[in-house]
This record gives C-alpha cells, sequence and structure tokens, in this order.
C-alpha cells in the first residue's frame, strides 16, 4: 500500500539543544496511526514540523506523493492536513456556524450567506450526533461541545490527514464514543489520521499502528495488535521508571487516624454545589472523585478561597474563618494546583525560576527586594529533586513541555513547605512518566505529613494515590469510601447510583 | 487561521549571528546611536551642551509620566488621564504658592506646600483610576478617559480658566534650576528611571506587577494581591503626573489649564511602546522608555536641525512608532 506521508531523518535543535535526532513518522491511506511518547519526547515538534509551524533542520517530508515542506500551518491545510490541538482554538464570543466557516464563508452577490452557511454548520455537527442552535455564542456550550466543533471544523476541509493531539483530554465517555465513531467513519471514507493521546485505552480502542518517540527518537513501530500495553509503556519510558508505576499504593493506607487538617461541612457554592462534605487529616491523601460538573473543583476553590462560599462551614487547622482570597490560604498553608495549567497556572514570559518562586516571593524578600541568592539555591534544589528539564532557570516557561511546566508549578507549592496540598487534576496532559512520577513525590510527602486533596477524572490514578474518597455526584457529597472500598468499582458504583453512604461511615 | 495559535513559540538558534532577533532586542539602543552618530556628522554644533540640555529638557516630561504609564502597561492596563492629572497638579501649584487658595505664615510654607499637595492630589486621582479598574471592575481604557475628559475640566474650574502667570524662581528650580550645570529635571527623571528600573528588577512589587501583567488569574491563585497591585501603579502614574506638571509649569513660568500637558498620553504611550515594552502586559523595561522618549525627541530635533518643517516631523514619529511596534510582533510571533 503506498504512503500517504513519510518523514524520514527529521532534525530539529532548539537553541542547540537536540529536539528531533533523525525521527521518522510513516502513516498508511486510510489509518489511524498512534504517536507516543513522554513529555519532551518530540511529538509535537515533529507535528510542528509537518504542519509547517516550525521549520526542520534536516531530513524530508513526502506528502501524497510528493516532496512537501510547508511554510505555515495555513499552508498545510490547504493540502489537505488538518490539526485538531488540545486547547480549543476558536473565537467564543461568535457564533458556532461562525466558528465553523471562519476563513471559508459562504457569499452571495459580495454579502455573506447565511442561510447556506447555517446548513452547512448544522450538517457537519450531525455527522457528530450534535444538534444544537448553530446561531448562538459558542461559549454558551460546554467545553466538550466545543471540542467536538473544533473537530468538525477541521475534518470540513475536506482533509486527507487529520492530526488530533490529545482530543479526548476534556471529553467524557459518552463523548469519546461519538469521536471514535466519528475517526472510524472518517478512516472509512480513506481519511488518515494521527492521534496523539496518553490514554492507552483509548490507543488499543482505534488505532491500527503507533510510533512510539523518546528522546527525540523513533523508538518504534508496530501494529497495536502486536504490542502489549506493558511493551508500549516499557518502549516509552526506557526501563527505569516502570518500577514507580507498579509501587504499591497501600503502604501508607494502613497508618492510623491522625489530627484533623481540613473538614468541609455542608457546603454550597452557586448552581453548582449545594451539600459537598469532606475532610483531610494529616499526612493523608484524600480522593474527591466524580464525573465532570460534579462540583470537585469548585468546592477545592472555595477551600483556597478563590470564590466565595453561600452556605456551609470550612476549618483549616485552628482557622475558624475561611480564606478570602488565595493569599490568605497561602499564608495559613494551603497549596492550589489548578486544573488548567495554562490559563490559571504559568506567567508565560516569566522565567522557570520566577515562577516557581511566586508563591514564597513575601518569604524570599528582605525589605520588600527579593533575595536572588536564595531564590535561585531554592530553584536549583526543586529543579533537581523533580528533575525539571530545562535549559536553564532563567529559561522562559512557555519553552517548556507540559509535563515541565507542571512540575514547576508544582514546586511552587511545595517549596512553600504547605501544610495542605490541593491538586486538581494533577497529571492531565502529561506523559505516563511524568505522572508517575508526581503521584510518587506526593505519597512521599504525604508521608512526611503533608495532607493532600487529589481530585482526578481518572478514576485509577484518585484509587491509587488516595486512602479514602469522597464521591461526588450533582454538587452533593454522595459515598465516603475507605480501607477496601477504596477500588473502581465501589467508586464507579457510587457516581452512579449516588447511594448514601455517607451517613454510615461517618457516624460508625 | 485559529488553528495556528499554540503555546510554544520557536525558539531560535543561537549558532550565527540573527541580525533580525538582534533587532528586536536591542533595536532601541541602535536606532538611538544611529541617530546620534547622524547628528554629529550631519548636524552643525551638535556635539555641544547646549543642544544636550535643549534635548534633556524637551524629554523630561515625557520620561517622568512614562515611566508611570510602563508600569501600567506592564499591568497589562493603560492610562489615558496622564495629561489632565498634570493639568490639575499644574494649575493646583500656582494657586497655593501665589496664596490664592489661603493665606500663607510664610512664603517658604507656600513653596513647600506648592510641591507636595499637588503631586499627592494627582496622586489620589492616579488612586481613583485604579479603584474604578478594581472595584467597578470597568475597562482600565474607558475607567482612565473618565479623568482625561473630567481632569482638565477640573483644573479649570479650579482656576476659572484664567491663565496664571508668576515668577517665583524658588519654586521653578524644578523646571530652570540646574545641578552642576546639568538642568534640574534631569536629574529628577534619571533618578526616577533608576528608581523604577531597580523596583521593577529587584523587588517583590516589581515582580508582582510583572505577574499581573503576564496572567492574571495564575497570579491570583499565586497569592499575589493583584488589586492593591494595579491600585498602586495607577497611584504612582498619578504621583509621576503630577511630577511632570509642576516642572511644565515652573518651565513656563505660567500655569494654563487648557494646555499643561494636552497629549501628554500620547506622548507617553508612544516612548514606553518604542522602548521595548509590551502592550500586552507581563514584560516591561523603564531604561527602554527613556530611551524610546529619547529617541522621539531626537528623530523631531534632527528634522528641525535640518530644515525638515514640523509637521513633517510629526509624520516621523508616527513612522517610527509603527516600525517598533512592528519589531514587537516579529518577536512575539
Amino acid at each position: 500500500m503506498p504512503l500517504l506521508l513519510t518523514m524520514q531523518r527529521i532534525d530539529k535543535r532548539f537553541a542547540g539543544v537536540p529536539a528531533l535526532r533523525s525521527a521518522s513518522l510513516e502513516v498508511e491511506h486510510g489509518e489511524v496511526h498512534a504517536l507516543i511518547g513522554q513529555n519532551g519526547a518530540g511529538k509535537s515538534t515533529m507535528i510542528k514540523i509537518l504542519t509547517g509551524y516550525y521549520a526542520k533542520d534536516a531530513g524530508e517530508i513526502v506528502f501524497d506523493g510528493k516532496p512537501v515542506e510547508f511554510s505555515s500551518p495555513q499552508d498545510a491545510q490547504k493540502s489537505g492536513i488538518s490539526t485538531i490541538y488540545q486547547e480549543i482554538n476558536l473565537v467564543p464570543y461568535r457564533s458556532v456556524t461562525e466558528n465553523i466557516c471562519l476563513g471559508r464563508e459562504r457569499r452571495r452577490f459580495g454579502l455573506l450567506n447565511w442561510p447556506a452557511m447555517h446548513a452547512e454548520a448544522e450538517e457537519l455537527l450531525a455527522r457528530f450526533n450534535i444538534r444544537i442552535d448553530v446561531r448562538q455564542p459558542l461559549m454558551t456550550y460546554p467545553t466538550a461541545v466545543q471540542q467536538m466543533v473544533a473537530i468538525a471544523r477541521a475534518i470540513g476541509f475536506d482533509a486527507k490527514l487529520v492530526i488530533m493531539d490529545e482530543p479526548t483530554s476534556s471529553l467524557d465517555d459518552k463523548e469519546v464514543e461519538v469521536l471514535f465513531g466519528v475517526i472510524r467513519q472518517l478512516k472509512a471514507a480513506g481519511v488518515s489520521i494521527i492521534f496523539v493521546s496518553h490514554k492507552l485505552d483509548e490507543l488499543y480502542a482505534v488505532c491500527d499502528r503507533v510510533t512510539i518517540m523518546r528522546d527525540g527518537r523513533t523508538i518504534r513501530v508496530s501494529r497495536m495488535d502486536d504490542i502489549s500495553k506493558l511493551d508500549l509503556v516499557t518502549a516509552m519510558l526506557g526501563r527505569e521508571l516502570s518500577r514507580v508505576l507498579h509501587e504499591d499504593g497501600d503502604s501508607q493506607r494502613a497508618s492510623g487516624p491522625r489530627d484533623p487538617l481540613l473538614t468541609v461541612e455542608h457546603l454550597a457554592v452557586g448552581r453548582k454545589v449545594h451539600d459537598v462534605t469532606f475532610d483531610v487529616r494529616e499526612g493523608e491523601i484524600v480522593g474527591l472523585a466524580g464525573l465532570l460538573g460534579s462540583g470537585r473543583t469548585e468546592s477545592a476553590r472555595v477551600v483556597f478561597g478563590a470564590d466565595r462560599p453561600e452556605g456551609g462551614k470550612i476549618q483549616f487547622h485552628n482557622v475558624p474563618k475561611p480564606a478570602a482570597e488565595p493569599a490568605e490560604a497561602i499564608l495559613a498553608g494551603m497549596g492550589f494546583l489548578s486544573e488548567d495549567r495554562k490559563l490559571e497556572g504559568i506567567i508565560p514570559d516569566m522565567s522557570v525560576r520566577e515562577n516557581l518562586t511566586l508563591a514564597i516571593m513575601p518569604q524570599l524578600a528582605k525589605n520588600g527586594v527579593v533575595d536572588e541568592a536564595r531564590s535561585r539555591e531554592i530553584v536549583d534544589r526543586f529543579i533537581e529533586r523533580l528533575g525539571i528539564r530545562c535549559a536553564s532557570p532563567e529559561q522562559r516557561i512557555r519553552e517548556l513541555s507540559g509535563g515541565n511546566q507542571q512540575k514547576v508549578l508544582l514546586a511552587r507549592w511545595l517549596c512553600m513547605n504547605p501544610r495542605l496540598l490541593i491538586l486538581d487534576e494533577p497529571t492531565r496532559g502529561i506523559d505516563v512518566g511524568a505522572k508517575a512520577e508526581i503521584l510518587s513525590l506526593v505519597r512521599e510527602l504525604a508521608g512526611q505529613g503533608l495532607g493532600v486533596l487529589i481530585i482526578s477524572s481518572e478514576l485509577e490514578e484518585v484509587v491509587e494515590a488516595a486512602s479514602r474518597i469522597f464521591v461526588l455526584r450533582d454538587g452533593n457529597t454522595v459515598a465516603q469510601l475507605s480501607g477496601d472500598a477504596v477500588n473502581e468499582q465501589d467508586v464507579m458504583a457510587a457516581m452512579a447510583h449516588g447511594h448514601n453512604e455517607l451517613r454510615e461511615t461517618v457516624h460508625d | 487561521m485559529t488553528e495556528s495559535v499554540t503555546t510554544l513559540p520557536p525558539t531560535r538558534s543561537t549558532s550565527g549571528f540573527d541580525i533580525k532577533s538582534f533587532l528586536t532586542r536591542h533595536g532601541a539602543w541602535v536606532a538611538l546611536a544611529l541617530l546620534i552618530l547622524f547628528n554629529l556628522a550631519f548636524t552643525p554644533n551638535f556635539a555641544t551642551w547646549q543642544t544636550l540640555n535643549v534635548n534633556l529638557t524637551q524629554v523630561c516630561a515625557i520620561v517622568i509620566v512614562g515611566v508611570g504609564m510602563t508600569l501600567v502597561i506592564a499591568t497589562g492596563g493603560i492610562d489615558l488621564s496622564v495629561g489632565s492629572l498634570m493639568a490639575i497638579a499644574g494649575s493646583l501649584a500656582p494657586l497655593i504658592f501665589l496664596g490664592k487658595l489661603f493665606p500663607l505664615p510664610h512664603p517658604a510654607v507656600g513653596i513647600a506646600l506648592a510641591f507636595v499637595v499637588p503631586v499627592l492630589v494627582a496622586g489620589a486621582f492616579g488612586w481613583f483610576n485604579g479603584w474604578l479598574i478594581t472595584r467597578l471592575r470597568i475597562q482600565p481604557i474607558i475607567a482612565t478617559l473618565v479623568l482625561f475628559i473630567a481632569g482638565r475640566g477640573i483644573a479649570q474650574v479650579m482656576t476659572n480658566g484664567n491663565l496664571q502667570v508668576f515668577k517665583v524662581p524658588e519654586f521653578q528650580y524644578i523646571g530652570l534650576g540646574r545641578l552642576f550645570g546639568i538642568p534640574f529635571q534631569a536629574v529628577l527623571m534619571v533618578v526616577i528611571v533608576v528608581a523604577a528600573g531597580w523596583m521593577l528588577r529587584r523587588t517583590v512589587f516589581g515582580r508582582q506587577i510583572l505577574a499581573v501583567g503576564g496572567n492574571e488569574r495564575a497570579a491570583r491563585l499565586a497569592g499575589i494581591p493583584v488589586v492593591s497591585v494595579k491600585r498602586k501603579v495607577y497611584w504612582i502614574s498619578g504621583l509621576l503626573s503630577g511630577i511632570a506638571g509642576l516642572i511644565v509649569i515652573a518651565r513656563n513660568s505660567a500655569a494654563d489649564a487648557n494646555l499643561v500637558g494636552l497629549g501628554m498620553e500620547l506622548d507617553a504611550i508612544a516612548a514606553v511602546a518604542v522602548g521595548g515594552t509590551l502592550l500586552t502586559g507581563g514584560r516591561a523595561t523603564v531604561v527602554g522608555t527613556l530611551v524610546g522618549a529619547l529617541i522621539i525627541q531626537l528623530v523631531r530635533y534632527t528634522l528641525l536641525a535640518n530644515g525638515v518643517p514640523d509637521a513633517a516631523a510629526l509624520v516621523a514619529k508616527a513612522g517610527i512608532i509603527v516600525l517598533a511596534v512592528w519589531l514587537q510582533r516579529q518577536n512575539q510571533s
């Protein structure tokens, strides 16, 4: 079968640091091709070189039988390569139709032909089983729908190759199924897909072949049927981390009851949180589980002082009054890792060092002047301890890979020596290796007395890390699980049925 | 295409000398050096003490206001009220030292108060800008438009629209005096630039300003008091506008509420932009603003000294701003 795309011996350096070393990628006609690797392995760079966002230093690209070198993503798009990025890059204030038809509006007599455009948008979305009023602004719809609009928009251009960079990271299970349906449909129509994801189950569900990258090289190419999950992970990570991944999470579950650190009772906030109750003790990792929109993040934000509660009681350590601002919560010894790294985490134009020390700046200062020497010392220590990969502490954080950015943000909280750390989706969009590292670090710190509240959409992760789990459903705490009940089946059952075990367990 | 917007900017290779990247980073300094070289070669009597002093006195007020503007822009805001605040300070000072507001026990008291009170009043109005922006959550360009319009009105009401002419050497030292042969206002300007530049680089407050401008939501979640940081920069901008207002009236020996600081907001913003501060916030250089103001002034001087009319100089000024902002865009994308 002739290949649709061949990328061979691709080299790329950034500021002298090699990002790709003779990497290759081949995609057949009508196949779904998985591209996987840890953060910094070179997946994104490879894709950006293909779509003309970066220029390659060496190597050759053949697309659809012709050697190509695109000068911009638009250029690549004209030739039939469409890209869907993790982040939604659409115009939230404009209507769904305008977003879909942006850049290729239909005209009639020199004016926009709205009926035709609305019809086209509706028809496109119907392929995704989405039936919405396309005249409404995009931002009035949930994130998942917005993501679908982005996908529909990309496919709308008679694409020969669709690149999906973690398309499922903000979708729930049902929407993922719909997306997979669309992928199969596209495949049947002869369209090829490059699928980048960190979720292994998804790869097996839709992909035909896989290319595994590590340290800028193509390590292995295989049919999905011929490679086991363990082999896949091993190839991605090399060797050293597989041990961490399988480390037993039970060791700290055995430890006895300790002093209460945070107690939240009958919390109510806006429309999303009605009656949420949970608590965290010193040295304990507590999970907050629930589907998207169950009120997990909203509850955590109130505890941290980022939003105002409307009812209920929050007691942190010995402070009876809830924090009114994040600054107060931080002073009391709380850290909060937001779920949205780009929007609420990094200060993109600041250096790794400045980002890392942002929360402890007041403590680092003498008479309002930053103590640079001490700051450098702390930053060096955490870069080493967390294995943050950067050219130097003075490098701008926007130039780091997602996993490394996340580690910097984690270090931002760890360096203040918190009593309680709230982790909202701490491993979203980062690779298996960094994920395992972050989780094992959190466990180690809990062993030293840190209280941790962990929120994650990945049940596996919550179950592995936490010794107790509170399950939220539609803004209510519906169950508290501990001991043997901390397993995926029981958590899922509570999430689905919401039978109230809370009363029994709390009062026994 | 919206799809092309992503998180990672391309990092440029350091191998070899990249002219474009050098220019975007140090373009303002290069332009200033070229202008000086050009003038040394072609403009008669350029390398004189007098030329230096003329250019410095022309540029002082713009730079002092520009420093405040730099801090405001670094937080992602803008301050359109600076010219009007200059008019308020400039109108208030003569009222005080001429004894029109209240009887003075001693002339020296009047002069001392004429330095302090107008600056504090302008600072208070700046604080009001910050209050509108943080408390009522009005966009900076609209919030400061309020005082851009009303401020000059206030100044005219205070003076009944009269031109105040005076001759008070002790007060006018701020605009006409010399320290070791250098105009006092230039010394003041340098002190302000150095202090603000150091503050932005080394202090917690400076770091907080840049963090707020770089990503306000992230800054708040990292415990930075966003509201107080914003109020402070507008307050500082107000204070500096007040000082600039005093310099201008002292230099002219007259205060005209209609004219003091007229168009200053645009000159200051231009200096900030040409100097290389990011207009969207998060990255700022106070020294750059000084260089930016010097470039604009020197271009005007060069053209005038070589017989080009002032009207044409305005066009040249616009051209420089376009070039500077274009270079900045190159660095961004």
